[in-house]
């Protein structure tokens, strides 16, 4: 005979096993993806083998392929991006936890955070028609023994480098910032106390809090970057599209994502598209060491003071429910 | 300057740059705001909103088919997502201390940001590869992967400040545990779940890469799965890299009506979910 409260155990087995059948699915969902993309493109890997990732020829006519010019544009126009952006972004982050006044501390952060909220293709199309001509005007007046340095050679074409670095650099702000933001919150009052008792000024006192949240300020950077890399249609719009190994802030280049956005459709052979994949197979292998290296750095911060988790994954979200008091 | 001068210049000079970093950032914002209403405006009409599109040279036409094409992919997405997401944000909720649990929230967040374009491709070989022809279907499933994510950690957020008494309470009059979370806890945080979808909503609407080889693009409107569809960010993107000047005109207004979409969620998530912290922070 089953009594009332076997039955509810059992019931409550159930429960547990039921919705984490579909959380599950969320675990399934990365490993489909990787299986998926490793599937499809082992025609790719097979035939070129490492040659694949240290070859600069992107020949799809002749058969051959190599992605050194497209993981080049992609790692050096996410860390030009970072180089504009983190200051900025920890300069947000800083006055918006520290320095604000109570008034203008949430539309400031709105405001910032909306950064977050307009779509990729938006900041594409304005980057082309409004970005590109600023660029353009910049480079036709730049002097000419500057150009003669490499940083500064090539056409003043407006598209290239210079125009995606500026244009991820905008886009990736709101991301590192809120995450910052949470970090500094998370430290606890008493470090600022300490150090405001101990005769410091305010920002020796912002000084003390950033130290102690380091790990997480690190995370917000990194998981900046991750968005950086992955960022598609904004970066094929402006960055010219060439696949060339180069410093030039001024060529156009071509990224890892927008070789896939813009040939993915037109891949008429196997090989190509399968080609193609295994860039996707890359950008996603990056993109999840990026993020699963940044998620520990904050967590390891913001866990070890009990305080809730970031908000980092949709920075659009309204701000963080304060811990009930 | 004595040391102490030089300190409280210095803490001074770093307020004055940080303010300044703030409004650094919100220039670009501004800058693309204006433009976005000024073109976007200055193109909109009736038309854009009831007409199809005008083949190449005709001038004309509008983008009736990609905004009901978005709305479609959206149904689609949130069919498949939606119960996804919330179910496994009520485990997460239910069950967050087990070692599985945090797995699955380390896993959803970096899903999160694993790029459009990869989950995209990832979408094209489950739904385009076998049967050789771009789908509705395979749109939906590629904007769907990116939804369940978001859905799934702001459910379990949002279910976390619904007071645990509740379910203590229900537990105690002999419900079970998902009587007590589907009876209790989920009506309890409704309004929060409905904001984290729309959330997801407002950011895989304005989402094109994962589109490009998946829905693809279509001149008319088709309500069928398995064919392909246009929608208001691919279209966008086909006008503004075209040389013709009417069909940049055209994609400044879709940009318009894209980020009023996305703007008025925003919006409206954030006031929900002010109005769910005042409710349970007494």
């Amino acid at each position: 005979m089953k009594t009332p409260s076997f039955r509810k155990s059992a019931d409550d087995r159930g429960f547990r096993l039921g919705t984490g059948l579909f959380a599950f699915l969320v675990v399934l969902l990365v490993a489909g993806i990787f299986w998926e993309l490793y599937r499809t493109s082992h025609l790719s890997i097979e035939k070129f083998g490492f040659r694949f990732w240290t070859g600069k020829i992107w020949d799809p006519v002749s058969g051959e392929f190599g992605a050194l010019p497209f993981i080049w544009g992609t790692l050096y126009s996410s860390l030009l991006a970072m180089l504009i952006s983190t200051p900025i972004a920890l300069g947000i982050a800083i006055f918006l936890s520290e320095l604000s006044p109570k008034v203008l501390r949430t539309p400031l952060a709105f405001l910032t955070e909306l950064l977050a909220a307009i779509p990729s293709i938006v900041y594409g199309l304005w980057g082309v028609f409004v970005l590109v001509p600023i660029v353009r005007q910049l480079q036709v007046h730049t002097p000419e023994w500057m150009r003669k340095i490499p940083l500064f050679s090539g056409p003043p074409l407006g598209v290239g480098m210079l125009a995606a670095a500026l244009i991820l650099a905008v886009m990736v702000i709101p991301f590192t910032s809120s995450v910052a933001r949470e970090v500094l919150k998370a430290v606890p009052s008493t470090q600022r106390e300490a150090a405001y008792a101990l005769g410091a000024t305010r920002w020796e006192a912002i000084l003390a809090a950033l130290r102690f949240g380091r790990t997480g300020i690190i995370g917000a950077i990194i998981l900046g970057f991750g968005r950086a890399v992955g960022e598609t249609m904004a970066v094929t719009m402006v960055i010219g599209n060439n696949p060339q190994v180069s410093a030039s802030l001024f060529k156009p280049q071509y990224t890892m994502a927008a070789v896939i956005a813009n040939e993915f459709t037109e891949a008429a052979d196997d090989l190509y598209l399968s080609a193609l994949i295994e860039i996707g197979l890359v950008l996603f292998v990056i993109t999840l060491v990026i993020n699963g290296l940044s998620r520990l750095l904050i967590w390891s911060v913001t866990r070890q003071i009990k305080v809730k988790a970031p908000r980092a994954l949709a920075p659009t979200l309204p701000a963080a429910p304060e811990a009930a008091a | 300057m004595s040391l102490t001068a030089r300190r409280k210049f210095l803490s001074g000079l770093v307020v004055v740059l940080c303010g300044a970093a703030v409004a650094v950032a919100l220039v670009p914002l501004f800058f693309i705001f204006a433009y976005v209403l000024q073109k976007g405006f200055s193109s909109l009409n009736w038309d854009f909103f009831t007409k199809m599109p005008k083949p190449v040279g005709e001038s004309g036409g509008g983008m009736a088919n990609a905004m009901l094409g978005t709305l479609y992919l959206i149904g689609i997405a949130s069919v498949l997502a939606i119960p996804v997401g919330v179910i496994a944000g009520v485990y997460l909720s239910e069950y967050g201390k087990k070692p599985f649990a945090s797995l699955v929230r380390f896993t959803a967040d970096v899903l999160n940001g694993v790029p459009s374009i990869v989950i995209g491709i990832f979408a094209y070989g489950l739904a385009v590869l076998p049967v050789k022809h771009f789908s509705a279907l395979a749109g939906g499933l590629a904007l769907g992967f990116m939804m369940v994510p978001i859905i799934t950690r702001t459910t379990e957020e949002l279910l976390n400040l619904v007071p645990g008494s509740l379910r203590e309470g229900s537990l105690a009059l002999g419900a079970t545990r998902a009587r007590a979370a589907f009876s209790v806890m989920v009506p309890a945080a409704l309004p929060g779940i409905m904001t984290g979808i729309l959330v997801a909503l407002a950011r895989i609407a304005g989402e094109t890469a994962p589109l490009l080889f998946t829905a693809f693009n279509n001149r008319f409107f088709s309500a069928r799965l398995d064919q392909p569809i246009s929608s208001l960010p691919v279209q966008i993107y086909t006008y503004a890299v075209a040389p013709y000047d009417d069909w940049h005109r055209q994609a400044w207004a879709g940009a318009l009506v894209l980020v009023g979409f996305v703007f008025i969620f925003s919006v409206l998530a954030r006031v929900v979910t002010r109005r769910l912290e005042r409710m349970h922070r007494t």
